[in-house]
């Protein structure tokens, strides 16, 4: 057993789901959900948690969170941004907002700024294309973007 | 052009509220449900022409047919709201305005298959519309719509749950959506030969796409014929079309099958903007084969017409490109998405995505060559029928198609 647990709530929260479904292999999305909101990301000890509480190995739960993209395999920072790259964002702007982000964090994809403040991450299509370009913080989808508003949205977690 | 019925009550303030659902016709599809046979109601889908609007095409009703009699079995209805195929995002517009109707759809859908359960799947980025949706579905479980019994009345238990993806496109694919429900990778599985239903957990179970769900409940209030009324013979009825890249006016917009694609782009979506010409359309997501702007002319938003110019309607989502575009970026950047997101099983697919975008890389570096072009065709082919699922047929369709239609651009990059 690893050093992650769930919090109280978590554990009910888990509990609760896993009864909606015919088995509880079901729970490895749901599951890492929950860890991933607990943490911020999902821990080799978190990935171990769950494959205890599943009855699997270890390894089918790192196979498993490596495999679909949302999962923060690392820490990020307090505003994840995720810029959209795919095509009708690249048309209508999206590598302007990439620039602008290098100039003014100082970040890359990938990369998150020394203070732990912002991670960018480039992802690929999001289903926003008629708002394209786009950016999601934290989840929440920012659409129509210009660099002025993105320059607004930035100050604004500042 | 618009025909609003699945997207009826998209206008009206606070439609995704429960009151205002029931207000504006949501749920009265329900007592009609059951004085009707689950039988029949299939048949009067069968009737209706429903056709699958995930992509696909695909006939709702005989799908429907597809499951096994009942017996001791649980089935299962799950719902395809992955939605993750560039230029779509027409879904979320039904998770966003009528979260009511999808769960309508849902019960009239589940008592015609005889399923109890419905999981619907739906893409991890989409957080906000999946809270939105789980707030419905929490209003109906509280106002007794859904859980043990139908409308507290009737003696037909309904219960429904959201399953957050992680992120991965592959999973929009059906037996790669329940793969990964199961708990597994989001890895396609083989198809059988003949016809049958999916399989969750080894019990049956059908999968059919959030839109389709959600246009069932017209069919059986108001019967075929208000569905057949609309669009073409082969494709009756109507589809939520999306419009994105430089026009006016894009968004999402309820149409009956068969409109002039220059007619919706100049007339709904006004046209192109700040004075920028079309060059192409990619017509219904990022894996449908490119239009020129000639082609385009001579374009009908309906399956059979999409065919007889050599393309696909898939999911209706037109990606607009305007004159000034590169055509060697826009298929680098597709190549990237589908490198990005094969699911690694098939090596055709693994290797053939990964092959075409360093070869498209050489050339935008400026070290291609001219023979690069007839490789990436050859790798095209290579990967076509190849592999399990359609996922790399899609790749070839879509590149195939702008290197050869704009091979004369790939050509001055090279030189």
């Amino acid at each position: 057993m690893g050093k992650f647990t769930f919090t109280q709530e978590n554990e009910e929260k888990f509990q609760t789901i896993a009864k909606k479904y015919p088995k509880i292999d079901s729970m490895m999305l749901p599951g890492l959900w929950l860890v991933q909101e607990q943490e911020g990301w999902v821990s080799p000890d978190a990935m171990i948690f769950i494959a205890d509480k599943l009855g699997k190995s270890p390894i089918e739960v790192y196979e498993f969170a490596t495999f679909y993209t949302m999962f923060n395999l690392k820490p990020i920072g307090t505003y994840h941004i995720e810029l959209c790259k795919t095509l009708s964002c690249m048309i209508m702007g999206a590598p302007e907002l990439k620039k602008f982000i290098k100039d003014t964090l100082g970040i890359g994809p990938g990369e998150t700024t020394a203070d732990g403040k912002f991670t960018l991450s480039e992802v690929e299509c999001q289903g926003a294309c008629g708002g394209a370009p786009m950016i999601a913080l934290n989840h929440q989808y920012h659409e129509n973007l210009t660099v002025d508003k993105l320059k607004t949205i930035i100050e604004e977690c500042k | 052009m618009i025909v609003k019925i699945v997207s009826k009550n998209f206008d009206i303030p606070d439609s995704h509220k429960l009151e205002v659902a029931l207000k504006h016709g949501r749920y009265e599809s329900i007592d009609k449900l059951f004085t009707m046979a689950p039988d029949e109601v299939t048949e009067e889908v069968c009737k209706s022409g429903l056709r699958g609007k995930g992509g696909g095409g695909a006939h709702c009703g005989p799908k429907w047919k597809l499951m096994p009699p009942v017996d001791e079995r649980p089935r299962y209805l799950i719902v395809n709201g992955d939605e993750s195929e560039p230029g779509t995002f027409k879904d979320r517009q039904i998770f966003q305005y009528d979260p009511h109707l999808l769960i309508e759809g849902i019960i009239c859908s589940s008592y015609a298959i005889g399923a109890h359960d419905a999981f619907i799947y739906i893409r991890g980025e989409y957080k906000w519309f999946i809270d939105r949706l789980n707030e419905a579905i929490e209003e109906a479980y509280t106002a007794g719509i859904i859980g043990e019994k139908v409308m507290n009345k009737y003696d037909f238990r309904m219960d429904i749950t959201v399953h957050r993806g992680g992120g991965a496109y592959i999973c929009g694919e059906k037996s790669a959506l329940i793969e990964s429900v199961e708990g597994k990778r989001g890895h396609p599985r083989l198809k059988p030969h003949g016809k049958e239903c999916e399989w969750f957990y080894d019990m049956p179970a059908t999968v059919n796409n959030v839109e389709t769900i959600s246009s069932v409940p017209n069919i059986v209030l108001n019967g075929y014929e208000s569905y057949t009324k609309y669009g073409t013979e082969k494709a009756p009825g109507t589809m939520l079309f999306a419009m994105s890249g430089p026009v006016k006016n894009p968004g999402v917009y309820e149409l009956q099958y068969g409109c002039k694609m220059t007619d919706v782009i100049n007339e709904i979506g006004g046209g192109m903007r700040d004075g920028l010409t079309l060059k192409a359309v990619i017509p219904g997501g990022a894996s449908c084969p490119i239009l020129t702007a000639e082609e385009v002319e001579k374009a009908y938003l309906d399956y059979e017409s999409m065919w007889d110019i050599g393309s696909t309607l898939g999911t209706g989502g037109m990606m607009i490109i305007p004159e000034g575009t590169s055509m060697v970026d826009v298929a680098k950047n597709l190549i990237e998405f589908y490198h990005h997101e094969s699911c690694g099983q098939c090596t055709p697919c693994r290797e053939g995505t990964g092959w075409i975008d360093k070869i498209l890389k050489g050339i935008i570096e400026g070290v291609g060559k001219e023979e690069d072009l007839d490789t990436i065709l050859d790798v095209c082919e290579t990967m076509n029928g190849k592999t399990v699922c359609v996922f790399a047929p899609a790749v070839k369709d879509i590149i195939k198609s702008i290197v050869q239609k704009f091979r004369d651009e790939f050509i001055a990059e090279i030189k």
